[in-house]
């Protein structure tokens, strides 16, 4: 047939149709024959990232800034190995991603051949679903259904491992709209499943005393119209309201029924309210073990409602009295009708004081860290980098650990899809490549990475990227020379033997970035700090800023392992008693 | 409650057996999908069986004997449904009534002192000869899982012998279906 066109072909077509603009890669072997097709081509942006592992972080950071798909480009053998930490931080943290690997051709399949791997075999755990494609003409249906796939229901990471003699050959392509996919390979909800469901809980939030809604990265997953919706809803109800680590934005911080976020280093206020509530509305987070605490004692007298748009989370670690199956923007909005239609209104006498017993916790002022001399505290160079970017459209990415928290904590955000952090998975090295994804795909806003001088090592390479394309991602290091939450725990829990948990031979960050021909900017006191973040944010480069910030500063609160809310450590004067401690100590 | 770093330590109901049975669109993978869940959450798969079962729509099903609390089998069940090519989950224990059987060859070495009493039990349970050259027989016998362990204990006293099982499979019985 003379229609026929090229593997690599169907490849391109399949991802314009799909509306992709940008692909994150590295080339390799066998990926060439996408390569090539690539090159004469002039619709679809390719950046060419410095290591596998930072192509799916950005692609992470480009989906979460924007809402589309992130889409990734890789070789066989070791550009697939390195891709399975990013594909495993979709999963845990449902980014939708697809990823594209190269496989060695089919009748060298099983052949130990060189830069053979098993992928789809390493890739099975860690994505919503992977295909090996042995068939040219299945190609565009598998492109098709894959992006369907990481879109639909609770969205996560698809690969798709395609042999190079797959590449070469030549097939039929197939438009999307040709594509019948199963119904049971999606999830799908209809618009009146769980409606009795929706009424109970409505009701019963409209019966509440002490009621608190907590959520969660679904929220944002559900599209910005769910964040819209849910902040509606909690006016209406006048309810406080919580947000995880991925929920940051979902409710605006300085919204008044904010009080922030809770979990492991949340706010004292918020996890009190979720220890003492009467009902508990949990909408698309899943009651992780950062947020919980000690499950015995978590929440022990709520009636909990939970949203999720996932079966599995519903009575995985926490049972629940109504759960709702279904996506965020479609169960809020039909609460709302509900609560109008039925005129419903909370005991106005019970909310007032619920609102005053919060406040009282709020006069803890949990955040509250002594601020004295000229050295830098990390929680203010936070503080000072939002006071000076408030204005500005802003996203926020982070590495992993104490850095990660105080930007949590310090950094107010108030609208959903600014915030990208690896929440689920932990990943040191997410933010920089994320940023940079970000970058690509918000070229007019501001992206700065909040990093730690341990994580931003991690993935450092990606400076090249981001000079190679002109991104003038800014990276904000609070210095302190430490894998910081690990010296925290040592401290805490170790008996302060800081094994291997201090960074000695760090570069020095400023000639770093400028040998990438980027910008350095280093603030050493108090004095400098204003100067280098203004710098920072009008520099139209690159830049590293390297804070110095004090060394043995802690990230409090707290709720130490096998804790529960109502027990949380505001300092390290008040030391958790030695048993529960010695029982913490083996948890994560 | 199921697992979660921070186990809660009231686990009420009790650990049963429960066989589920999946059925799943019969691509390249899907086995290694379903007992790679069970594997990398810490489920327990006390048999598994798989078969094509229709031709035309390229369906296979799997039956599964697992055992755990009520809320972890739930929780199994939720996690197969996860599974992109996975069609269906049903617990056939959580029916009123289902029908399981399942096969065992078993190999038996015959002398002139037990060969009366081995006769006898095969007879006695059904079991089919299949194959007998010199002083060994192979005999098939299929049934419940129960009774194919009887045999095997009352065999297993008298003689030495090799034994395969298949591992139960199981449909919901007619009863179930009349009440629909």
């Amino acid at each position: 047939m003379n229609n026929e066109i090229t593997g690599a072909e169907i490849v391109l077509k399949s991802l314009a149709e799909q509306g992709v603009e940008v692909v994150f890669g590295y080339p390799g072997g066998a990926v060439l024959p996408i390569y090539d097709t690539l090159f004469k081509q002039n619709s679809i942006k390719h950046v060419l990232v410095r290591q596998e592992g930072g192509a799916i972080h950005a692609a992470e950071g480009y989906a979460r800034s924007t809402g589309k798909t992130g889409v990734v480009l890789v070789t066989s053998g070791p550009g697939a190995t390195n891709v399975v930490t990013g594909l495993t931080d979709a999963m845990m943290d449902s980014v939708p991603v697809v990823c594209i690997t190269g496989q060695v051709p089919t009748h060298l399949i099983g052949s130990d051949a060189f830069q053979e791997c098993d992928t789809t075999g390493i890739t099975r755990p860690c994505t919503k679903h992977n295909y090996l494609v042995k068939d040219v003409n299945k190609l565009s249906s598998v492109f098709h259904e894959a992006f369907t796939i990481a879109q639909n229901g609770r969205p996560g990471p698809v690969l798709i491992d395609i042999p190079k003699d797959v590449q070469f050959a030549k097939g039929t392509y197939e438009e999307k709209n040709k594509i019948i996919i199963p119904s049971h390979r999606l999830f799908e909800p209809s618009p009146d499943f769980e409606k009795s469901k929706i009424e109970e809980a409505v009701e019963l939030i409209a019966k509440a005393k002490k009621p608190i809604f907590y959520v969660g990265g679904g929220c944002i997953n559900s599209g910005p119209k769910a964040s819209k919706l849910v902040r509606e809803f909690i006016n209406m109800v006048g309810s406080p309201v919580t947000m995880t680590l991925m929920g940051l934005g979902v409710v605006g911080s300085l919204d008044k029924n904010s009080l922030g976020m809770l979990g492991m280093h949340g706010m004292y206020e918020a996890n009190m309210a979720m220890h003492e509530c009467d009902v508990m509305i949990n909408i698309g987070a899943r009651f992780d073990d950062r947020v919980t605490g000690r499950l015995d004692a978590f929440s022990p007298n709520s009636k909990k409602i939970h949203i999720d748009i996932d079966e599995s989370n519903i009575n995985k670690t926490i049972n629940v009295d109504v759960p709702i199956i279904g996506d965020v923007k479609q169960v809020v909005d039909k609460m709302i009708s509900i609560w109008k239609e039925k005129n419903y209104k909370i005991d106005t006498e019970s909310l007032k004081s619920w609102w005053d017993k919060i406040n009282k916790w709020k006069e803890i002022d949990c955040l509250n860290y002594n601020n004295e001399g000229k050295q830098i505290k990390p929680q203010y160079a936070v503080q000072r980098l939002y006071e000076l970017t408030k204005n500005t459209k802003t996203f926020i990415t982070t590495e992993v650990g104490q850095h990660q928290m105080w930007a949590a904590q310090f950094y107010k955000f108030e609208e959903p899809n600014r915030w990208l952090t690896s929440g689920g998975l932990g990943t040191m090295g997410y933010g920089f490549p994320a940023a940079i994804g970000a970058q690509v795909g918000n070229p007019d806003a501001l992206v700065v990475d909040i990093a730690g001088d341990a994580s931003i090592l991690m993935n450092i390479q990606e400076m090249s990227t981001a000079i190679q394309y002109r991104l003038p991602v800014k990276i904000f290091i609070l210095n302190n020379e430490y894998m910081g939450m690990v010296r925290q725990w040592q401290e805490l829990l170790h008996g302060g033997r800081y094994s291997e948990s201090y960074t000695d031979s760090l570069p020095d960050f400023v000639k770093l970035a400028e040998s990438y021909k980027a910008v350095g900017l280093r603030a050493k006191t108090t004095d400098d700090l204003d100067d280098v973040i203004t710098q920072m944010i009008e520099t139209k480069n690159t830049v590293i800023a390297d804070i110095w910030v004090t060394k043995e500063e802690n990230c409090f609160p707290m709720i130490q392992s096998g804790s529960a809310h109502n027990e949380m450590m505001l300092s390290k004067d008040q030391k958790q008693d030695k048993k529960s401690a010695e029982k913490g100590k083996i948890l994560v | 409650m199921n697992k979660s770093v921070y186990a809660s330590p009231d686990q009420v109901s009790e650990t049963k057996r429960h066989i589920l049975t999946v059925l799943v669109d019969n691509e390249p993978g899907v086995l290694a999908r379903v007992i790679g869940m069970f594997s990398g959450r810490g489920y327990n798969i006390d048999s598994l069986n798989v078969a094509e079962v229709s031709n035309d729509e390229n369906i296979s099903r799997i039956t599964i004997v697992t055992h755990g609390t009520s809320e972890v089998v739930s929780q199994i069940e939720k996690q197969l449904l996860r599974i992109v090519p996975v069609h269906s989950v049903t617990n056939l224990d959580r029916e009123d009534s289902s029908v399981e059987a399942e096969v065992a060859l078993v190999y038996i070495y015959i002398s002139e002192n037990n060969k009366k009493k081995v006769y006898e039990l095969c007879d006695f349970y059904r079991a089919r000869k299949i194959e007998n050259e010199n002083n060994t027989t192979i005999f098939e016998i299929a049934g419940a899982s129960e009774r194919v362990n009887r045999f095997i204990k009352e065999i297993n006293e008298i003689t030495k012998v090799e034994i395969v099982r298949s591992g139960p499979v199981a449909i919901s019985s007619i009863h179930k279906n009349e009440e629909e």
